[in-house]
């Protein structure tokens, strides 16, 4: 249960947050606290929930337990208040493809309730912002990706939102644009905004002052990106071999191994963080085996390291049960 | 005043996006008329031009004449002369005939005979239409030659090719036109956004349901009532149908009429979730609209059942509204019953839509 003396430092509180479709799980049991102007989260695979969490938080979905709390007030129950508060950028492009960006825009504007004033000063700021100037003329539907987010975020930002939910918002996005799209959201969280962002894009998660990564619906970790690194249940090898596919299915075979990966001619290794001095035990074992590696060496825990052992942990487990 | 706002930015982006529709567009003015012309020229329920076969064995000017009277009322074409009732029976089981006309050697005499019948005709009877209109022809043939009036005016009369059912089918037509384009057209406007995508970024906005549900048919109004008047100008211009009831009157059913037809398609949005499940479902509507309600076929003459049917269709109410007011030049207060089963129709499915239509996805 969520107190009515909710901490006002943070724009979202959730907790027990749960959503069945028939017999999928697909939200089970999540606590959320995600404080204000900040940049948060949501990392996860296709399917792990993190669309059904973020329209739960915005209303759009009830939840099948739980309670939530956005910008003080309780969702679903106040949802329309919430409306005005929030900007929300779908994972489809949902502006309307047959009119041209500056129809979509003033559309947006007026159904939000902007003044003559307000859509005056507004919408040019944002066409010179999001660098929309050459397109206003052109329709929605012809623009690239790139474009396309740019003007989803102009729109979803014309009523200059409290918070921001964004489902997915680089997934047909090149890196160039990736990279640019992220700056402006830094621009609107120096300008006060909450943002809260969906992602299966590791180096976009690391951008993100905290995170939670969610696996099957699950919240498996959360904290700041070094935290969970740290954090991480198991110790991360670098080796370098001439054969390294022929390691990596040797390794596959050991107890203490919990992953491999091949990255050209390194291996990246996850190893049961009890083994004591994990590149001893490993250069040894490969040897023994009658495998040559040229070197092994600890290395710091990638977020995409944490992001593997948490949902494998949880694999392992399931797998057990079952 | 923030209500009229949003309600107005829907309007303008809804006649935009029908303007760079030029499909949709073209069907506002392209199904007024194709149906009036199919309606009015093809769908004729005056029998016509019958392929028949003749087996003239008296071979006389009375026969002959009789013959031509016959072909004179356009209701058969003698396509066939032939020698005998076996031929005739022949020709009818290969279907290339549906009548055939045999006359008997002694006819001149059995004409003078008024307790025997001078000739015979087969006729295909599979379609009840078909033998109705070709029985028609007997009574007829009957007074020819040896009557006082010249026989040719007799079959006119009675055989008037100028029957004229447009005058009746018109009125009904702007019922059926509706009918199908109104339920569909805001059915799939409303589930096309859905399946875009664009439903979910407005939900997510203040706008309000009754604001959306409003905006939507809004524009639809207007069209609707475009419609009404391309099927009045083309049915008086090429069908000569009379007007003999108000015009202003005529206007305000089809207004009640289009608005009850857009609730309905608005309903039928909440229920579909793809722009085919919404087109399936407008026909399941359209078919008995057109069928029961008396548009096709005499309401009266319907059973029980099937009238019970129509009562609950509103185009069955419309129907006897616009008779009324074009054919029969009956007022307004005259037709009050069923004015307000219209009225009554209309909220209760306007009802629903906004009931039904919740601004979430679950």
């Amino acid at each position: 249960m969520i107190t009515d003396s909710a901490q006002p430092g943070l724009a979202i509180q959730a907790r027990g947050l749960t959503k069945d479709f028939g017999n999928v799980v697909a939200v089970n049991n999540l606590d959320l606290d995600i404080p204000r102007g900040r940049i948060y989260g949501f990392l996860g695979p296709n399917g792990s929930g993190k669309s059904t969490c973020i329209r739960m938080l915005c209303g759009l979905l009830t939840p099948t337990a739980g309670n939530i709390r956005v910008l003080g007030l309780e969702i679903p129950k106040q949802a329309e208040a919430l409306r005005r508060k929030v900007g929300y950028m779908t994972q489809k492009f949902s502006l309307f493809e047959d009119l041209t960006v500056s129809e979509n825009l003033s559309f947006i504007a007026n159904i939000y309730t902007l003044t003559r004033m307000e859509q005056k000063t507004r919408i040019p700021a944002a066409v010179e912002r999001y660098e929309l100037g050459r397109l206003l003329k052109q329709r929605a539907g012809t623009l690239s990706g790139g474009q396309k987010q740019r003007l989803a975020l102009a729109a979803a930002t014309l009523h200059e939102p409290e918070l921001l939910f964004l489902d997915e918002p680089t997934s047909a996005v090149d890196p160039e644009n990736r990279r640019a799209f992220w700056e402006s959201l830094f621009d609107l969280i120096a300008e006060g905004t909450t943002i809260l962002v969906s992602t299966h894009y590791m180096d976009e998660a690391e951008r993100c002052h905290a995170l939670a990564i969610l696996d099957l619906g699950v919240l498996v970790a959360a904290g700041t990106p070094d935290e969970l690194s740290d954090g991480i249940e198991a110790s991360v090898l670098v080796i370098e071999a001439g054969e390294p596919r022929k390691i990596a299915h040797f390794l596959e075979t050991q107890e203490f191994v919990h992953s491999t990966a091949q990255i050209g001619n390194t291996l990246r290794v996850m190893v049961d963080r009890e083994v004591e001095n994990p590149t001893e035990v490993a250069s040894q074992a490969i040897r023994a085996a009658g495998l040559e590696l040229a070197s092994c060496e600890k290395v710091h825990p990638s977020l995409e390291d944490v992001f593997v052992a948490s949902t494998q942990a949880r694999k392992a487990a399931r797998d057990h049960a079952a | 005043m923030k209500s009229l706002q949003r309600i107005l930015a829907i309007v303008v982006k809804e006649l935009r996006q029908l303007s760079r529709d030029r499909l949709t567009f073209g069907m506002i003015i392209g199904i007024p008329a194709i149906q009036l012309l199919m309606f009015g020229f093809a769908i004729n329920m005056d029998v016509r031009h019958l392929s028949a076969a003749v087996a003239d064995y008296s071979n006389s000017a009375a026969s002959r004449q009789i013959v031509m009277d016959m072909a004179q009322t356009q209701v058969i074409d003698i396509n066939y002369q032939v020698g005998g009732v076996e031929e005739l029976e022949e020709l009818m089981r290969q279907g290339k005939i549906v009548v055939g006309i045999y006359i008997p050697p002694d006819f001149e005499r059995r004409l003078q005979q008024p307790e025997r019948s001078a000739m015979q005709l087969l006729i295909d009877g599979s379609d009840t239409v078909v033998q109705g209109a070709v029985t028609g022809i007997t009574k007829a043939s009957r007074t020819s030659p040896y009557t006082d009036k010249p026989p040719l005016m007799e079959v006119r009369t009675y055989f008037n090719p100028e029957r004229r059912s447009p005058v009746n089918t018109v009125p009904g037509l702007i019922g059926v036109i509706l009918t199908m384009t109104m339920t569909l057209f805001t059915a799939v406007a409303i589930v096309r956004e859905r399946e875009r995508g664009n439903l979910e970024l407005l939900i997510t906005t203040p706008v309000k349901s009754w604001e959306l549900m409003l905006a939507k048919i809004l524009p639809y109004v207007f069209i609707g009532l475009i419609q009404v008047s391309v099927v009045l100008a083309l049915g008086v211009a090429l069908f000569d149908v009379p007007i003999r009831g108000s015009l202003f009157d005529v206007y305000r059913l089809c207004l009640m009429f289009i608005i009850a037809n857009l609730a309905l398609g608005l309903v039928a949005s909440t229920f579909a979730q793809t722009q085919f499940q919404a087109m399936q479902m407008t026909f399941f509507f359209i078919l008995p609209s057109i069928l029961l309600s008396g548009f096709m076929f005499p309401f009266d003459g319907m059973p029980k059942p099937a009238q019970w049917i129509a009562e609950i269709l509103p185009m069955t109410h419309f129907m006897r509204l616009i008779r009324g007011v074009v054919l029969r030049g009956a007022s307004l207060p005259e037709l009050s019953g069923e004015i307000v089963i219209l009225a009554g129709f209309i909220l209760a499915a306007m009802t629903i839509a906004v009931l039904r239509f919740n601004k979430r996805l679950d």
